[in-house]
């Protein structure tokens, strides 16, 4: 019962606060919704005892990516401008709302294997043997850190002042 | 009812189609980012509840989604950079105003 109550309040602040994103007309407020957004996706994985995950949320995406793309909002002192919609106001949202529908129809239409057995909790010692671990994801981990410099490298040369 | 698989589906697809409209509609660069960064988190919820609900024990899922992560990091380094290379060059972050690959 507290679970459920926990994923609805979770799941109506996260959906308010994409709407804001998307609504309001000041870029920062917008950003600054966005981090309530992340911060309640985090919530929802402690439902799905996604633990880890919850924690590298918080520190990626609240801690990181936000203040990334909030120092990005600083510089370009286009805060007065605001983030008004284009001309494809319309067919963006219907764009949407047929997406929307297909995939609930999709979702709601499908008998799922749903597995009766219990999650594991902790996760982070599975998930440290699935990435690192004989049979495991070692390669993929390697070449993750190959893109993260290749975009460091690529970020410093595309703002470097000439 | 209780909460099961099909209501974390349909609150990630609520999410992706929230970020899908703003990312198509809006009128500022940065704007846009952060739409495909609440795409990618709608994803991501999708990834962690199938991981949770149907193999439970696997924890793919988990794996799909630190990788989902790191590719976000770097997409959105990579995005803020080239939007402060172009508003240094154009003064702007309106992509209706930058549209040279267009003529």
């Amino acid at each position: 019962m507290a679970f459920d109550i926990a994923f609805w309040l979770l799941a109506i602040v996260s959906v308010v606060a994409a709407l804001a994103v998307v609504g309001l007309t000041n870029i920062f407020r917008a950003a600054l919704s966005l981090v309530l957004c992340f911060i309640t996706v985090a919530g929802l994985y402690i439902t799905l005892s996604a633990d880890f995950l919850a924690a590298v949320q918080i520190l990626v995406y609240v801690g990181a990516i936000s203040i990334l793309l909030i120092l990005a909002i600083m510089l370009t002192h286009d805060v007065q401008l605001g983030s008004p919609t284009n001309k494809l106001r319309l067919p963006a949202f219907l764009a949407a709302i047929v997406f929307f529908g297909t995939v609930a129809w999709a979702v709601l239409n499908t008998t799922w294997g749903i597995s009766p057995l219990a999650p594991i909790e902790p996760t982070t010692a599975t998930l440290a043997g699935k990435l690192f671990g004989e049979n495991g994801y070692i390669l993929t981990v390697e070449i993750a850190a190959v893109l993260l410099l290749a975009a460091i490298l690529g970020a410093v040369v595309l703002v470097r002042e000439k | 009812m209780s909460v099961g698989l099909e209501h974390y589906l349909v609150l990630s697809a609520i999410l992706f189609a929230i970020g899908l409209y703003g990312a198509l509609a809006k009128r500022n660069t940065i704007a846009i980012l952060l739409c495909i960064e609440i795409m990618l988190n709608a994803v991501n919820i999708a990834l962690v509840a199938f991981s949770r609900y149907v193999a439970p024990q696997m924890l793919t899922g988990h794996v799909f989604v630190i990788f989902i992560m790191a590719v976000a990091a770097a997409e959105a380094a990579v995005g803020v950079a080239i939007i402060m290379a172009i508003y240094r060059r154009k003064g702007t972050v309106d992509p209706t105003e930058i549209d040279a690959m267009k003529r």
